[in-house]
């Protein structure tokens, strides 16, 4: 049979950057494009859940779904899709490793809406409504989707067979990994289709680096001139190259910007945050804990520096649930 | 997973050996139950109990099934792997498996000895069982790294244990380096008398040993100096010595002491070291007379020609043309390589000044022990004629047990040798002086061999005993010059007060001040009174935590003189048995680079302590010298790419620990 | 869901210890020498190194149900690699900072200082642990994934 493999896209938590990063791929699309049939992806083409739903199941030859899980319909349509694929393909920082809505972890779903519908300057909502799943209106019910506490990255709902890292994926990579999923000889299962090497491989500032840096102070992006080839680190700016795979070329670095760490960490390391903050500390010059202390308060977010993009797949994924908290009390009590 | 490098492939399953250490193990864990439960754990093949594992048919059964039942790893339950841990390795090695497919369980140290709850012992034990079977399925198999002895060897310290163990090192062909901090060799031995229960003189016996290092080929013997740095580990250590200018040079001086006669100073004004300051010396002297070596020392605090610079340097006129005089002498550093040390840098007394209410200090007529040993001794600083500070012969004198032992104020421990060298100063002072001496003691100990006949031998003579805690030295009232003793005798069961014309402190052993800086220097460990500590009490008194240092005499602990020659022995004859074994074998914990993983942002180069981490700009990766390395992990931990790893304390055993000690059904 | 586990009858805090070999893990071993006696809560894992402990190290033991780490190393100065401990103290303060923005509670955490001789010290600073933590109660990290489940029909 010469029928073209059947692809989805789909989006759930996630910010539209990776579908302008299918987008980016300019003329080369039309090679992916080619190649495949896409029977499935809201952005661009108007196909229904229900057209997905008929497909028989393992139709599909790959999903590539980018955004983190976030609510009820985006878990339905991950398991659905998942169930109609041969290949589950987390697509994007956001699915890999639960992104930047993934920061929403430190926050419940209280507290995220009491912001978002109440307290935010630019909200105006005098009465002070807030998302309800169940609404009745002149006889019918509305439904929304159901808000969960916990920001997921993909694999946390489902089985995922390859990750595509990135915030966004660049070209490079997605071309490299539609390739390789199209050429048949597939990675093993769970790969990370990035090289695994930190980013410090391939910056082009890591000669810059003195053999024995030492920190002493922090300095935030725009509170220095930046040198355009010197390593950030040794200007005293925290980049996570050392603690992130490489494979974007460094581009933020390209841009005269740190490495914020979004193609997650390499796959010898659990945990990128506490790899990353082992490492910065490491290297505080100060053996005296209080003078420590004051080199690192000049950051002053510790997990959203070292957990950018991946607090939802690191050991602790979230702050620590209030119920957790208040069960500890009780029994405290 | 790398291929195996010796025998056995690790394929097979787990066997467990639950110790029960007689009852020390099995007498709070169920050793039964906790058998039977690490039977069901995944990958176990067989788990066995067993009274004694590290006996011989304990270590038997490991061997047998490994061969009988295919056993590919070996978890053993018992003490703590600091004291087993090679036993169990080696047993597994016959066994015919890499040694190091072998985890052991600190179930007696950890669990069973610190807990009285039955249940939660053994809960413990379970967790601490399970995450040793999950670890050990990890495991790798290792070489040991094989690195070459230096065969010279360091002896610190001077006394009778660093002069004995340099001897016999010196005797067996070792090349030795005795270094000592002092202008002469002796130690506190040298300042003694007679010794107890033999009553042979301290000198008789001593002298003979320092010179014969003097003139051993073998020994090269620096006094006056002292070890500053050192690096290096097992087999190869780099050491720094500072010597100390003493304003001669050693190798032209004669000892002929001419220059001690010629001084500008006609008599002896500067208190004296070695006499306690019971005698005087000159700003040029030597420290006694048979001082090792015989060679003078200046001490440029008293000397004209350093305060003021207009001395006639009638020493120098005298000393002639052999030029053995330089004020100008300046302080050397030597550097030595040797594979091995030992310490011998001995004790202080204790300062009987911290105990105010004994008086010493601030009465004449009280002295401590060590100060009765000069003034016994034929060629202290008073002949040997006992005479008190104000020139009499004390009739009456009492011996104060215990000053700085066996008190909670000061130190709790027993100094071991003051109630034996009590005695022999009460032989001494009282047929010395035919005086009553009355001895204060809480108990007698007397347990070394002749020791108890000793004291009878002393009681026998007239010697009064008290059984009682001294808690006062006050004057006699009517100013007879005499001092009151009051102590309750708890024989009697009533407060004695006893007037003397001399009170003897038997100040108890302590470490040195500066032990605290020398352990670091050396990088060892003190037990809490301060003395260095041992491997272990029992099975390795004379070895360090730090392999290739040995201790021996009372920087160890308080010692008799028999103890301390037996124990300089040991440690020489331990530092033998790694020279001669001519390589070490180290663990092989070390770290190394994943080459093709790591991504070469050097951030554990500055890290290592060692600078066993470079960055090679060829390849643009670390590379971690494996010699260098000494397995601490610190790179490991902080290798924000995980692309260093250590062997023996792999992230995934670690993590395997982690869940198994948690992961309680 | 959090309450599906019933709390257990009585709370009985589990420390993860990661004790160097040099001086705290001989430490604990003279605790047992001396036959002192202390809570029977600490599972100790032995590291060269007070600077072996990886932060991932404490995280995973935090996720995977200890209620309490303790770090024990070297004093200040006596590391026996010279300076690892310190390396173990830049990341603890880090750590501990972060842990806070994580609402874990600082004494769920600990780095001490004790050396080969202060078995007594063991004794304390677990039985302190112990307490300090039983008072806090369960960490509870361990979400059991129906919880996303119950979140959503709340």
């Amino acid at each position: 049979m010469s029928e073209k493999p059947k692809v989805a896209f789909y989006w759930c938590a996630s910010c539209g950057g990776c579908e302008e990063a299918v987008v980016d791929l300019a003329e080369k699309i039309l090679d992916v494009v080619g190649a495949v049939d896409i029977v499935f992806w809201p952005v661009a083409l108007d196909f229904k859940r229900h057209d997905v739903e008929a497909l028989a199941d393992g139709a599909l030859l790959a999903t590539f779904l980018n955004g983190a899980i976030r609510t009820t319909e985006q878990e339905e349509m991950a398991r659905l899709l998942r169930k109609k694929s041969k290949l589950m393909i987390a697509f994007g920082a956001c699915s890999h490793l639960g992104g930047i809505p993934g920061l929403a972890n430190l926050w419940d779903r209280e507290t995220i809406f009491q912001t978002a519908y109440r307290d935010s300057p630019s909200t105006v909502n005098p009465e002070g409504i807030t998302p309800q799943p169940r609404h009745r209106v002149d006889g019918f019910e509305l439904t929304l989707p159901g808000f969960f506490d916990t920001v997921r990255a993909l694999d946390q709902v489902v089985e995922v067979d390859y990750y595509i890292p990135g915030c966004a994926p660049t070209p490079k990579i997605i071309l490299a990994a539609v390739q390789t999923l199209l050429s048949g000889q597939l990675p093993p299962r769970g790969a990370v289709l990035a090289p695994d090497r930190a980013l410090c491989d391939e910056c082009p500032r890591k000669d810059s680096r003195p053999e024995k840096l030492m920190l002493t102070a922090f300095k935030r992006p725009h509170e220095v001139i930046l040198e355009e080839d010197k390593c950030l680190l040794a200007q005293g700016v925290l980049c996570m190259g050392p603690a992130t795979r490489g494979g974007c070329e460094a581009l933020c670095l390209q841009g005269n910007m740190p490495c914020t760490g979004c193609f997650g960490p390499t796959s010898r390391v659990r945990d990128q945050g506490a790899k990353a903050l082992s490492a910065v500390a490491s290297l505080v010059e100060s053996d005296d804990a209080d003078e420590i202390d004051r080199i690192l308060a000049a950051i002053p977010d510790p997990v959203g520096t070292f957990y950018r993009y991946s607090l939802p797949t690191s050991r602790l994924r979230r702050k620590r649930p209030a119920a957790a908290a208040r069960a500890g009390e009780k029994i405290a009590a | 997973m790398q291929e195996p490098k010796r025998n056995g492939n690790g394929a097979g399953g787990v066997g467990v050996y639950v110790c029960h250490c007689g009852t020390n193990i099995a007498g709070i864990i169920d050793v039964r139950e906790l058998a039977a439960y690490a039977a069901g754990l995944p990958g176990v093949t067989v788990a066995r109990e067993y009274k004694y594992v590290c006996s011989d048919p304990g270590q038997e059964f490991i061997k047998q099934d490994i061969r009988a039942l295919g056993l590919g790893r070996v978890v053993v339950a018992a003490c703590s792997p600091c004291l087993h841990e090679k036993t169990f390795r080696r047993a597994t090695e016959q066994g015919g498996l890499n040694p190091f497919y072998f985890q052991m369980v600190n179930l007696r140290e950890h669990d069973s000895w610190v807990h009285t709850d039955r249940e939660a012992a053994t809960e413990k034990a379970k967790d601490l069982v399970r995450a040793a079977v999950r670890r050990v399925r990890l495991h790798q198999p290792l070489e040991r790294r094989r690195v070459p002895i230096d065969p010279k060897v360091l002896v610190v310290g001077g006394g009778i244990a660093g002069i004995h163990a340099a001897l016999t090192l010196a005797n067996a062909g070792k090349k030795v380096y005795l270094v000592e901090r002092e202008p002469t060799i002796g130690g506190h031995m040298a300042q003694f008398d007679k010794t107890f229960p033999t009553l042979d003189c301290a000198a008789c016996i001593l002298t003979p040993k320092m010179t014969a290092v003097r003139s051993h080929p073998n020994i090269t013997l620096w006094t006056y100096s002292e070890v500053t740095k050192v690096d290096g580990y097992v087999g190869n250590f780099k050491v720094t010595v500072k010597r100390k200018p003493r304003y001669i040079v050693e190798e032209l001086c004669l000892g002929c002491l001419e220059c001690i006669e010629a001084c500008v100073y006609k008599q002896a004004k500067v208190p004296d070291e070695f006499n306690l300051g019971l005698g005087k010396r000159k700003p040029i002297y030597l420290p006694f007379p048979q001082a090792v070596p015989q060679v003078v020392v200046i001490d440029p605090e008293t000397c004209i020609e350093f305060k003021s610079g207009k001395c006639k340097k009638t020493c120098v006129e005298v000393c002639g043309d052999r030029l053995a005089i330089d004020f100008k002498q300046q302080e050397r550093i030597e550097e030595v390589e040797v594979g091995t040390i030992i310490l011998a840098t001995g004790f202080q007394p204790f300062d009987a000044r911290r105990i105010p209410y004994y008086g010493y200090g601030t009465y004449p007529g009280v002295y401590t022990a060590l100060e009765v040993e000069r003034l016994v001794n034929a060629a202290g600083p008073t002949g040997g004629e006992v005479l008190l500070r104000d020139g009499h012969k004390p009739r009456t004198i009492g011996i104060i047990h215990c000053v700085g032992s066996r008190d909670e104020h000061t130190h709790r421990y027993c100094s071991r040798v003051c109630c034996m060298y009590s005695l022999k100063l009460a032989h001494l002072l009282k047929e010395k002086t035919d005086a009553e001496v009355y001895n204060f003691y809480i108990d007698i100990r007397a347990p070394g061999k002749a020791f108890e006949e000793f004291y009878n031998r002393v009681a026998e003579e007239g010697t009064h005993f008290i059984r009682g805690k001294v808690a006062d030295v006050y004057p006699e009232p009517n100013g007879t010059g005499r001092l009151v003793l009051q102590a309750e005798d708890t024989l009697l069961g009533l407060v004695r007060r006893i007037p003397v014309d001399m009170v003897v402190l038997a100040t108890g052993l302590e470490a040195r001040a500066d032990a605290q800086e020398v352990r670091r220097l050396f990088n060892i460990t003190c037990s809490t009174e301060g003395f260095f500590l041992e491997r272990h009490p029992k099975l390795a008194p004379v070895n360090t935590f730090t392999d290739g240092i040995f201790l021996a005499g009372c920087c160890q602990g308080p010692k008799d003189i028999p103890d301390t020659v037996a124990q300089a022995g040991a440690a020489a004859a331990e530092a033998l048995a790694l020279v001669d074994a001519q390589f070490v074998e180290l663990e092989p914990n070390t770290a190394y680079v994943l080459e093709e993983e790591c991504s070469g942002c050097k951030t554990c180069v500055p890290l290592c302590p060692y600078s066993a981490i470079t960055f090679v700009e060829a390849k643009k990766k670390a590379e971690i010298n494996e010699v260098l390395c000494k397995g601490c992990g610190v790179c490991v931990a902080a290798c924000p790419s995980g692309s260093i790893r250590q062997n023996l304390f792999e992230d995934a055993q670690i993590f395997e620990e982690i869940e198994g000690v948690l992961a309680h059904a | 869901m959090p309450d599906a586990t019933p709390a257990p009858r009585k709370f009985e805090p589990r420390i993860v210890a990661f004790f160097c070999n040099w001086c705290t893990y001989l430490a604990a071993d003279l605790a047992g020498t001396s036959r002192l006696k202390y809570a029977p809560n600490t599972r100790v894992i032995r590291v060269m190194c007070s600077g072996r402990v990886d932060p991932q190290f404490v995280l995973e033991a935090f996720a995977r149900g200890a209620d309490g780490v303790l770090i024990g190393g070297c004093h200040p100065g006596d590391c026996h690699y010279q300076v690892g401990n310190y390396k173990a103290l830049r990341r603890f303060r880090l750590l501990r900072r972060l842990l806070r923005e994580m609402g874990i509670e600082e004494e769920r955490l600990r780095l001490e200082w004790i050396s080969a001789s202060e078995a007594d010290k063991v004794k304390a600073v677990v039985n302190d642990m112990v307490e300090k933590v039983r008072a806090l109660g369960p960490l509870r990290l361990k979400v059991p994934e129906e919880v996303f489940a119950e979140e959503v029909a709340a």
